[in-house]
């Protein structure tokens, strides 16, 4: 069980060498990568609902690094901030969908050009 | 350096006062306790209370003129009583009622002790009463008279004009009576002040508004002196109450350098001082720099040209010059050119008195004239002289200005004596006319009444004090221009055939409308030019508070010549309420000041001229009776009526009609010259006023642009910044989101590279 556990483990103690077994880079460069794809996602699109999903994206990265860094540490901080931020990003989409929705009815639109009024 | 008002002060300060001034302690410290005095001021303030509750509560009657009748009545009953019982304060001596403490101040260290004390104290000698009594007299009889001229403003106006009334006799209280020249200085400002609100009473005319500021203005240049004047006094003798002043022994020592003509040893801050007050003097007093506004004062309701304008007021030029009489003895040129300036002065307005057709303005004028002789006398030496006309012609000038503003009232604020005609022989107008021709014989110095005698004693004092013949003979031949210009105004309203053309104000006196704030200028609105539709036009001829007034005043006009012959030894009753005063002259210890050869012996005031090998003083008894004769001839002569022609040679049919039309011709442009007042006025816009309003306007570009322009710009610096950085507010979210990125992007390249690079 503890050979099992060790065999995959990120901690630094016994770090595996051998190709092909995930490790802390790995883990971050996925967080990397699934962060760079919800900002562009987010800067590029005008759709509110799929710039949504680029926010949510941009904190699932946020979240896989944490929970990287909390394995690699062996402790719990990170796993329970993720737990917190997961409970916040929930509370979050219901208001964030609230919110699309109500600007959907009022211009029939999703696009954020409809909403550029406070302009300089 | 610590200042202290306290009680032991003030004890240090009154025992300080020499023993000839006896202290006079409010609560019996002895001595001669008299706070009553302090109601002789004190009682036109409580007048000024009263008419301000009889505005509160809206009173639409007389009551705040009998009041102030009544107030101003009582002050001048206990200046009597003052005057009459004044040997038994101080055996006969001057002496001072300590009111309250006012400004009280000391510091400096124990070995240089400075002390600065003006308080509400009155400094109460013969000069004082004999100013008081005219003062608190003629303002009692005034605002009687007030009280039935200004009947037409019954209502809140009427109670305004009262209050300005009392507050100026208040000031002028303060003025003649204070103890220090502090106080002097709050009255001479109060006075102005009055002199400013009753000029400006009727505040819709434009005119009246004028003449308020140019009063205002032209005094302030006046007072300057005086203030710098008060201040250098300090500076110099380190107090400011006369007892101390006039007792100091700096002061005696300058005296007797001054006797001996040792002008060197004294300090030309001293002799800076007299002519500082001259300056002020000369304001208040309008003399000849600064007598601009007086004449146009007389926009002002004539009870105020008549109390203010005429008789008391201007007279605190004169009061100034006397009561610090010793400062101008003890300077080279202050006297010799107060002599001067009144000589010009006196010259000048009699000149543009002949040419005026405004009989209030030749009144003024005259007014600017007598004065001119009563600083001439002043600067003569002979402050007996110059009080004495002050006196006589504080009398017959109230009675004159009374008289035409009866006659102003009655034909509806007519004053053009070409307009007018014959006024003596309407019915009712009888007191007014008597009236009229006693003042004017008393103005052109006829012989045995107040005003000859008055003003022979200056005239005679020209030949008496060596140097100042010529300004005699120019005095004379002024005396005699002043008959003529009196009597010019006398004969044409007065006398002739009746007929009259009503000026443009309708005084509503028998209506019940309603004025609250109505004035003069609304009438003229309001009824247009009235001489069209003159055929309704009745005079009306004064009620019994006019007639009482006038009458009143005709007989102390008479009465005042009386005074001449009481105390003959000392020039008359005058001359001995002088002599116990600081403005006491003795030529016998002092010598004449400045224009006096070094060999000229000054034994007493009689035995130095002599004129055509008589007496000055006896001689000119004849000189200037013939004189005033002769004005009074010509007058008659070129004004006269047709009725009196075998004895006149008068030839006048008509009102406006006279032989002086031709004979003007005979002067060529001079009498248009005197007419327009010999351009002063316009001489003083071109120099003083149109220089100033171009510097103004000057200073207002520069303030537009070059200040206006400076704080502008920076104001306008963060609008330009923002303007530049407003573009990047675009209102995309994007774009707020790629800021957002590339603000982390830079932040993470200067984290990660610059300070890891660094470590």
């Amino acid at each position: 069980m503890t050979d099992l556990l060790g065999s995959i483990t990120l901690a630094q103690a016994d770090f595996p060498q051998a190709m092909g077994t995930l490790t802390l880079g790995h883990y971050l460069f996925l967080s990397a990568a699934m962060f760079a794809l919800g900002l562009i996602g987010f800067v590029t699109r005008r759709n509110l609902i799929i710039m949504f999903l680029c926010t949510e994206l941009m904190f699932q990265a946020s979240g896989i690094a944490l929970i990287a860094f909390s394995r690699f540490h062996l402790n719990h901080t990170g796993q329970t901030f993720v737990i917190f931020v997961l409970t916040v990003a929930a509370a979050e989409a219901a208001m964030g969908l609230a919110l699309v929705i109500l600007l959907f009815r009022k211009r029939e639109s999703l696009s954020t050009e409809e909403w550029a009024e406070m302009s300089g | 350096m610590t200042s202290l008002i306290d009680i032991p002060s003030l004890l240090s300060v009154a025992s300080a006062i020499p023993a000839s001034v006896a202290e006079t302690a409010p609560a019996g410290a002895g001595g001669v306790a008299a706070p009553w005095i302090g109601l002789i001021p004190t009682l036109p303030i409580l007048g000024v209370l009263l008419c301000a509750l009889c505005a509160i509560f809206d009173i639409r009657t007389k009551l705040p003129a009998f009041l102030s009748v009544a107030c101003l009545g009582v002050s001048f009953l206990l200046t009597l009583v003052v005057f009459l019982n004044y040997d038994s304060f101080n055996n006969g001596g001057a002496f001072v009622v300590h009111l309250f403490d006012w400004i009280n101040l000391s510091w400096g260290s124990a070995e240089h002790p400075v002390s600065f004390a003006a308080n509400f104290s009155f400094y109460i000698d013969r000069l004082t009463i004999l100013w008081m009594l005219f003062v608190t007299g003629l303002a009692t009889l005034i605002a009687l008279y007030a009280s039935e001229y200004m009947s037409g403003d019954v209502g809140r106006p009427y109670c305004r004009f009262f209050v300005g009334f009392n507050l100026f006799v208040f000031s002028m209280a303060c003025l003649v009576m204070g103890d220090n020249l502090v106080l002097l200085y709050l009255g001479w400002e109060g006075v102005g002040l009055c002199s400013y609100l009753l000029i400006g009473y009727f505040f819709k005319k434009p005119e009246a508004v004028a003449a308020a500021k140019k009063a205002f203005i032209v005094n302030r240049i006046g007072d300057l002196g005086l203030a710098l004047g008060i201040y250098l006094t300090f500076v110099h003798f380190g107090t400011l109450e006369y007892a101390q002043l006039f007792a100091s022994d700096k002061l005696q020592g300058y005296l007797a350098a001054a006797s001996e003509h040792r002008w060197s040893d004294i300090p030309m801050t001293v002799q800076g001082i007299a002519l500082l007050f001259m300056v002020g003097a000369f304001g208040k007093s309008a003399q000849f720099p600064l007598y601009v506004w007086l004449p146009d004062a007389m926009e002002g309701p004539t009870p105020v040209s008549a109390l203010i304008h005429a008789a008391t007021m201007v007279t605190a030029g004169v009061f100034l010059i006397a009561r610090t009489y010793p400062l101008f003895l003890s300077s080279e040129y202050a006297l010799p050119i107060v002599a001067w300036v009144g000589t010009i002065t006196a010259l000048l307005g009699a000149t543009i008195g002949m040419a005026q057709f405004d009989i209030k303005r030749i009144m003024a004028y005259s007014t600017v004239s007598q004065l001119g002789y009563m600083f001439a006398g002043l600067g003569m030496l002979t402050t007996t002289g110059a009080a004495f006309h002050v006196l006589t012609h504080a009398f017959f000038k109230a009675l004159l200005f009374l008289c035409c503003g009866a006659v102003m009232h009655g034909f509806a604020g007519q004053l053009d004596l070409r307009k007018l005609s014959g006024v003596a022989w309407m019915k009712g107008w009888g007191i007014v006319a008597i009236g009229m021709l006693i003042g004017c014989l008393n103005l052109s110095g006829f012989a045995f009444t107040a005003g000859f005698f008055s003003k022979d004693m200056i005239l005679a004092q020209a030949f008496v004090t060596p140097g100042y013949s010529i300004l005699g003979w120019i005095l004379i031949g002024t005396a005699g221009l002043t008959a003529y210009y009196t009597f010019r105004v006398f004969f044409r309203v007065f006398l002739g055939p009746q007929s009259f053309e009503p000026g443009d104000e309708h005084h509503a006196d028998h209506s019940d409308e309603e004025h609250d704030d109505e004035t003069d200028a609304h009438h003229i609105a309001a009824h247009g030019h009235s001489a069209d539709h003159g055929g309704h036009f009745h005079p009306h001829a004064p009620g019994w508070a006019v007639n009482l007034v006038l009458a009143l005043l005709a007989i102390g006009s008479i009465a005042a010549a009386g005074l001449y012959f009481v105390d003959k030894e000392s020039h008359g009753w005058v001359g001995a309420m002088v002599h116990d005063s600081s403005a006491y002259y003795d030529a016998s210890s002092h010598g004449a000041p400045a224009l006096e050869s070094a060999g000229a012996a000054v034994e007493t005031e009689h035995a130095s001229g002599l004129l055509f090998g008589q007496d000055p003083y006896e001689i000119m008894y004849y000189i200037s009776g013939a004189v005033g004769l002769v004005g009074i001839l010509l007058a008659a002569i070129l004004h006269g009526p047709r009725g009196w022609q075998g004895l006149f040679l008068g030839g006048r049919t008509e009102a406006g009609k006279c032989r002086m039309d031709r004979v003007a011709k005979l002067f060529g442009p001079i009498p248009r010259w005197a007419e327009n007042k010999w351009y002063v006025d316009e001489f003083y816009i071109a120099v003083f006023q149109t220089p100033l309003r171009v510097l103004s306007h000057l200073f207002h570009l520069f303030d537009k642009f070059v200040i206006d322009g400076v704080v502008d710009s920076v104001a306008k610096l963060p609008g330009a910044l923002a303007s530049a950085l407003r573009p990047s507010q675009s209102g995309q979210l994007q774009g707020y989101a790629a800021g957002m990125a590339g603000g982390v992007v830079v932040l993470l390249i200067v984290v990660l590279v610059v300070l890891g690079g660094a470590s």
